[in-house]
């Protein structure tokens, strides 16, 4: 009876989120959103009410949270890998064509003059902005922001004697001291318009400026109205270029197949230093895994016996750095490696660039992760040690086996087949360990002529440079590197996980 | 001499681990004491003890929000991850059906896919929800959990379903026989049993939750909403790299204490979690 409760009111929950979540869709008319959300929702209280499909019941609530945050994304990325998105390929082609247009606007003799008042739509130090203008012979107010422009109702509206809008229901206006702060902003807004935009002058005036590149339909290409110059549209590349190969910064967004995965090898800018990132990436995973396992394992060892005395108090000291916040302890390490005031120069009275050399800053990044890695690996052995019977070593001994025979024939195999998924799986994780670079080295140290990949790049943190880096983003390109990422770990691990034994009593 | 050899070299050892271990905790706290609070005036043994460094850090900075923003953020998502993955692991271990093999395996791989190259797309995705429902969006503790809950089935499945294996089938098919439902079996019989394993993945995914740093430094962009990675990084960006390294630092105290007290006492169900699922048999 309560059983029957509780499920009555965690699915009247499920059904109140979905109408809740359901408004918004509504109002917006995004259909499909819609109809995903009611299929769910179905979904979900008829999986709930029938007696049938069990496993699906248990399985329900997690492969949700799984497809809608984590499968959706990746698939998406995975398709971003087959186009050249990017800084300059955002849009459409007509969305370049409107950009490009704006861009180009002049102030042209006879341009027409408005009144203009800067507003918001949010708070006023961070919300969008929005032109509130008015047009000096017809009295009539708009509302224009980088989408275009919009007419006012005269009633919600209230103009001062200057010409200028005051109030206007729904915007916030600024005050000249808070649109100065904000000038930066108010001087790149350009509101476009049929054949030109409006930009502001100063913070109280605008003009509607005439484009100086115009696009024509006829030949789909963009013309300078001034020189006569033309760009014609590549459709293949996704931009406007001219005859002698110049190309406008603003383009669109176009599948390009593989051309973003050949790239990585028949570009050579490209291939020679994903080449030396994927070795350390290698060199730096086996050494985080098998540098903490081994140090982790031999500590496990010494300490895993009855005559050593104060075992717990070892164990509980030893662990420490296992529970200390990760992120903060590889900030303190990358200030430990400060060359001016790091502890390590100031400790040895050396004056060693750590970081800023390439062979001492991967010294530094391995040496970090051991020491954040192997209480884990000491923990886990340790476990797996307990679990070993002592009589099996007292056989061996009998047998007349020394402990370096016994632990390498008898017990360094059975903790193998006990900690080869955790190997597996650390292996894994440390391939993609973004945060060992990232908070350290941030991948460096650079070369001065290279200064997209630096010396203990991962191909994690070399990617999210791609993407998000000073240089301009590529988006496509990035993905495609996660593709190869993917598949590198992935097999690796299918292949080693099919070898252990683990495996098959994983499926027995 | 004898002794030396048999035990005496252990303890060589345990003392050198130890003095490896704790000599960068013993750093952040002295930096952290250190009266000065500078990068470039911390030394690894204490030069003086004050506490004007605790003192700023709670005065001066959201610390406290932080503190607790980070332990909401990771109690919620860890707990439900658990219990999440503690579902699915109850029927990948005691029921046969189709797809149980590909939906385990699948599991494993797309935990293979970093997930933050995924983060254009998550940013657009979000994008969109905030427009649509503020209260899940950016700068929002829900919008946050629920994208850490993306990964939920990941974080423990394939752990608790080794543990899950330990438990004697004898145990729920007598229940089954008793005229138990599945539901009472896995609420009634299982979980109990295996008590210790979702404490120790729900710690083990708390202390992972608490230390991610990028989600949590792209969606949290005011200052209150910040959680402790986020806030902390923020101290020692760029230029104020130096003169704020003992406020760092006795942030990072702060922030170890819990995890580190809560650990010492699991400490024992830790090392049994993580490794009876792969020792048995």
């Amino acid at each position: 009876m309560a059983a029957r409760l509780v499920k009555i009111t965690l699915l009247g929950l499920v059904v109140a989120i979905a109408i809740w979540a359901a408004f918004p869709l509504a109002e917006n008319h995004a259909w499909i959103g819609l109809g995903i959300l009611v299929a769910t929702t179905a979904g979900l209280l008829y999986l709930y009410l029938t007696r049938r499909h069990i496993p699906a019941k248990y399985l329900a609530p997690g492969t949700l949270l799984l497809v809608a945050f984590q499968v959706f994304p990746v698939l998406y990325t995975a398709s971003t890998a087959f186009t050249n998105y990017g800084d300059g390929h955002r849009g459409s082609e007509e969305e370049a064509v409107v950009a490009i247009q704006t861009a180009s606007v002049t102030q042209v003799p006879g341009s027409v003059q408005y009144a203009l008042s800067i507003a918001t739509t949010g708070d006023p130090a961070t919300g969008p902005l929005v032109f509130l203008i008015t047009d000096p012979a017809t009295k009539t107010t708009k509302a224009g922001d980088a989408k275009g422009l919009k007419k006012l109702d005269p009633a919600d509206v209230t103009v001062g004697v200057t010409g200028k809008v005051t109030a206007a229901d729904g915007y916030t206006v600024l005050t000249a001291g808070q649109a100065s702060l904000r000038s930066k902003e108010i001087t790149a807004l350009a509101v476009p318009v049929d054949g030109g935009a409006i930009r502001s002058s100063g913070l109280s005036r605008a003009y509607e400026g005439k484009a100086g590149r115009l696009y024509d339909k006829g030949c789909d290409c963009i013309r300078d109205t001034t020189t006569g110059k033309v760009w014609k549209a590549d459709r293949r590349t996704g931009s406007f270029v001219a005859a002698d190969g110049e190309r406008l910064a603003q383009g669109w967004k176009v599948g390009v197949g593989f051309a973003n995965f050949t790239r990585v090898v028949t570009d050579p800018d490209i291939s020679g230093p994903f080449l030396r990132t994927l070795v350390w990436n290698f060199v730096f995973a086996i050494g985080s895994t098998g540098g903490t396992f081994l140090l982790g394992m031999f500590v496990a060892v010494a300490l895993h016996s009855q005559r050593v005395r104060g075992r717990n108090l070892y164990r509980v000291l030893l662990v420490l750095p296992y529970a200390m916040p990760a992120f903060a302890m590889l900030l303190v390490w990358r200030d430990m490696f400060n060359k001016d005031f790091g502890l390590i120069n100031n400790f040895f009275g050396i004056g060693v660039d750590w970081l800023g050399q390439p062979m001492t800053a991967r010294i530094a990044v391995l040496l970090v992760q051991l020491w954040l890695g192997y209480p884990y690996m000491f923990l886990v052995t340790t476990g797996a040690l307990q679990a070993i019977p002592g009589e099996l070593s007292e056989a061996s001994r009998i047998d007349g086996a020394g402990p370096w025979q016994s632990f390498r024939r008898i017990v360094l195999p059975l903790l193998m087949v006990a900690l080869t998924p955790l190997l597996i799986s650390s292996f894994a994780f440390n391939f993609n360990n973004f945060n060992a670079i990232y908070l350290t080295t941030e991948g460096g140290p650079f070369q001065p002529d290279n200064p997209a990949n630096g010396a203990t790049d991962l191909l994690i943190t070399y990617t999210y440079r791609l993407a998000f880096g000073g240089s301009g983003a590529q988006y496509g390109y990035a993905a495609a590197i996660s593709i190869f990422i993917f598949l590198i770990v992935g097999t690796i691990s299918a292949i080693a996980f099919r070898r252990t034994r683990a495996q098959e009593e994983v499926y027995a | 001499m004898r002794w030396l050899k048999k035990v005496g070299w252990r303890h060589a050892v345990g003392l050198l681990a130890i003095v490896f271990s704790l000599g960068p905790i013993l750093f952040v706290i002295s930096a952290a004491l250190n009266p000065l609070g500078t990068l470039s005036s911390s030394r690894l043994m204490p030069t003086g003890v004050s506490l004007d460094n605790f003192t700023k850090l709670l005065r001066d900075t959201n610390f406290g929000q932080w503190f607790l923003n980070s332990v909401i953020i990771a109690g919620t998502a860890s707990g439900v991850a658990v219990f999440v993955s503690a579902l699915a692991a109850y029927v990948f271990s005691r029921r046969r059906f189709r797809g149980r093999r590909t939906g385990l395996l699948s599991l494993l791989l797309i935990q293979m896919f970093p997930q933050f190259l995924a983060v254009v797309a998550i940013f657009l995705m979000f994008g969109a929800i905030t427009d649509y429902w503020p209260a899940i969006g950016f700068n929002t503790w829900w919008g946050l959990v629920l994208l850490y809950l993306g990964g939920a089935l990941g974080v423990g499945t394939w752990l608790m379903k080794g543990f899950f294996d330990t438990v004697p089938r004898e145990l729920d098919e007598s229940a089954t026989v008793d005229g138990a439902g599945h539901a009472q079996v896995f609420f009634r019989i299982l979980l109990p049993l295996v008590a210790p394993v979702l404490a120790v993945t729900g710690l083990l995914a708390f202390i992972s939750t608490i230390n991610e740093f990028i989600f949590a430094n792209i969606f949290l962009t005011d200052s209150s909403a910040k959680t402790l990675s986020v806030g902390l990084w923020g101290l020692v960006a760029a230029e104020q790299r130096n003169t704020n390294f003992g406020m760092f630092c006795a942030g990072t105290l702060l922030t170890a204490i819990p995890t580190v007290l809560v650990f010492q006492l699991l400490q024992r169900y830790i090392v049994e979690g993580l490794t009876a699922g792969a020792v048995k048999g």
